[in-house]
C-alpha cells in the first residue's frame, strides 16, 4: 500500500510544557493557529474540535482523543465534519532535547482516497513555523494569508 | 537557517527531496532505486538533509522511512519572501493614497 503519511518537524527554543499548552488551550492557540482553537479536555475518548473563532464559529475539525500524555505525546482523530467517516489520525510527539523542544506531527492514516492529505498538506507548515515563532518571540504569523486552515475548503 | 541553505545547494539533494515530494515515506533502498546514485552517496546526502531538518524519518518496525519536511522552506518563505511581498503591497497601496490625494481636488463620492 502506498505510504501517504505526512510528518513535520520543527525544533523549538521552548519547553514541553509550553507546547503541550499550545496545542491544547484555545487562548494560545488563537494567536498563532489564525484565529482557530482546539477544544477538548483532551482526556482519552473524549471528543475534541478545531473551530475557527470568527463569527459565526464553524467546526472544521472533529475528532477523538486516542492517547493523551501530557506534555509529550498527543494522539487524535481527524475528520472534517461534513464527511465523518473520512477519518485520519495525527499523532503529536514533543521531545525536550537539551534546551530544545523537537515537535514532529504526523498525519497518517488516510482513507483510501481521501482528499485530506492534500487539503492538510497546505496548512500543516504553516502552522508549525507559526507556532516557532509564537513560542519563541511571542508573535504567531499571519496564517490566514492565501489560504484556509487545516480543515478547510484548500486543495 | 545556513544547513537549511547548504542542504539546498547541491543539485542531488534537491533531486532526493523532488523523489520524496513525488513519493513521501521512502525507504533508503526504495530511494536509491529511483536515482543514479551510488547507496553511500544517498546515505551522505540523506545525513545532510537531515541535519538540515528537511528531511524527517520515522520508524515503522525495522524500515526507517523518510520523509520531506517542509517546516523550514516555509520559515524562508515567511522570512525572505513573505514580509518583501508585504512591503511591497505597502508601496503600492502608500502610492495609491499619495495619487488619490494629489489628483482628486473633490471629494471622493
Amino acid at each position: 500500500m502506498k505510504n501517504s503519511d505526512l510528518v513535520y518537524v520543527t525544533f523549538i527554543r521552548t519547553t514541553p510544557e509550553k507546547v503541550w499548552a499550545a496545542i491544547t488551550q484555545p487562548e494560545f492557540a488563537g494567536k498563532y493557529w489564525g484565529n482557530s482553537a482546539n477544544i477538548s479536555d483532551w482526556k482519552k475518548g473524549s471528543p475534541w474540535r478545531h473551530v475557527h473563532t470568527g463569527t459565526p464559529e464553524t467546526v472544521r475539525v472533529v475528532g477523538e482523543v486516542v492517547e493523551s500524555t501530557p506534555p509529550t505525546r498527543l494522539v487524535l482523530t481527524w475528520a472534517d465534519p461534513a464527511a465523518p467517516v473520512d477519518v485520519s489520525r495525527v499523532t503529536y510527539e514533543i521531545e525536550a532535547i537539551e534546551d530544545l523542544v523537537k515537535l514532529t506531527v504526523t498525519h497518517g492514516e488516510f482513507q483510501e482516497g481521501s482528499p485530506m492529505a492534500g487539503k492538510v498538506s497546505w496548512g500543516w507548515p504553516r502552522v508549525l513555523s507559526s507556532l516557532k515563532s509564537f513560542l519563541e518571540t511571542g508573535k504567531g504569523l499571519n496564517i490566514q494569508a492565501g489560504g484556509g486552515g487545516c480543515g478547510s475548503k484548500q486543495g | 537557517m545556513n544547513a537549511v541553505f547548504k542542504a539546498l545547494a547541491d543539485e542531488s539533494r534537491r533531486k532526493l527531496l523532488d523523489e520524496l515530494h513525488q513519493n513521501n515515506g521512502q525507504t533508503l533502498t526504495q530511494l536509491c532505486g529511483g536515482l543514479d546514485m551510488t547507496r553511500q552517496a544517498v546515505t551522505k546526502h540523506l545525513g545532510l538533509l537531515e541535519a538540515a531538518n528537511l528531511v524527517a524519518t520515522a520508524w515503522r518496525g525495522r524500515e526507517k522511512l523518510h520523509y520531506l519536511n517542509p517546516v523550514p522552506l516555509h520559515e524562508i518563505y515567511e522570512r525572505w519572501i513573505h514580509k518583501y511581498e508585504r512591503q511591497h503591497l505597502q508601496v503600492l497601496s502608500d502610492l495609491k493614497k499619495g495619487l488619490e490625494d494629489t489628483n482628486q481636488p473633490s471629494k471622493k463620492p
